[in-house]
């Protein structure tokens, strides 16, 4: 059900400080709505989504339904070391995704 | 555009005027915190009283829709493994559910900065906590006006628009 996107700058110089955006494709179902016969749509949002820079969690997040459908979100993290960025994320019927993206951390001149 | 009476820019202006205690912010005197807010604060810092400041929660001052409403969550925070913040707690006033997110930080995080897209069910104040590894606690709140809801009923809006009777 879900895609997602990475956005991280192209190249970065060791210890710079960079953001990371991302969007998941997700409807974050609120548990309020009603379908055509009436029947309540049970609640269905990304709960937890984690950021690990090689293998170490830089980022947590704890969602709930007040965050729009197509969560948006960006944080920042420092550029340690070239490697890759791994974001996934599990919602409330236990689904879960993962999205990758390579960082290139050049030395600093 | 002009109407008989107030214009349009001139009615907006006193529906959010009383959002606004000091005319050059839109911060919030303490005492205008929800009790439910104040017990989330009391439950996310562990009992510590938060100050106000360091704290900058950036949203729209008017929503179009409160479906999709950008936010920008700073803290002032030098971001080391000395002094940095652990987390950012975002509370909305009026929607159902009064927690909208938890961010978790720590010093390789390097900058204390969050945007995200919240819904926000009407006008209201959105607040912003984040408690430092020091556990020492900050607040921030703004205002937004909410021109259409999100988080409302369907079958009102449906029964609003549909005069035909229900079974």
């Amino acid at each position: 059900m879900a895609n997602a996107r990475i956005q991280v700058p192209a190249s970065l110089s060791q210890g710079e400080v960079f953001e990371v955006r991302v969007l998941i494709r997700h409807p974050m179902e609120t548990g309020l709505r009603h379908n055509d016969i009436g029947q309540l749509i049970p609640q269905n949002v990304i709960h937890l989504l984690t950021c690990r820079y090689n293998g170490v969690e830089v980022f947590r997040a704890e969602l709930f339904p007040g965050v729009a459908a197509n969560p948006y979100v960006s944080f920042f993290t420092t550029a340690v070391a070239s490697g890759e960025l791994e974001v996934s994320w599990t919602d409330d019927g236990g689904q879960t995704g993962t999205e990758r993206a390579s960082v290139m951390v050049l030395p600093r001149s | 555009m002009t109407h008989k009476g107030m214009s349009r820019r001139e009615l907006l202006g006193a529906a959010i005027a009383p959002l606004f205690v000091s005319g050059l912010t839109r911060e919030i005197a303490a005492a205008d915190i929800p009790q439910h807010i104040q017990a989330l604060i009391v439950e996310a810092t562990g009992g510590v009283t938060p100050s106000r400041g360091k704290v900058k929660l950036t949203l729209p001052a008017i929503a179009e829709s409160g479906n999709s409403v950008p936010l920008k969550l700073q803290v002032d925070s030098p971001m080391t493994a000395e002094s940095y913040v652990r987390s950012i707690h975002i509370f909305s006033a009026r929607n159902p559910r009064p927690v909208i997110a938890r961010f978790h930080l720590g010093p390789q995080s390097g900058r204390a900065e969050v945007n995200t897209r919240i819904r926000l069910a009407g006008t209201q104040e959105v607040f912003a906590l984040a408690i430092m590894s020091d556990a020492s606690a900050w607040l921030g709140s703004t205002g937004v006006v909410v021109t259409a809801a999100a988080c409302t009923d369907e079958k009102q809006e449906q029964q609003r628009n549909d005069p035909t009777p229900r079974t």
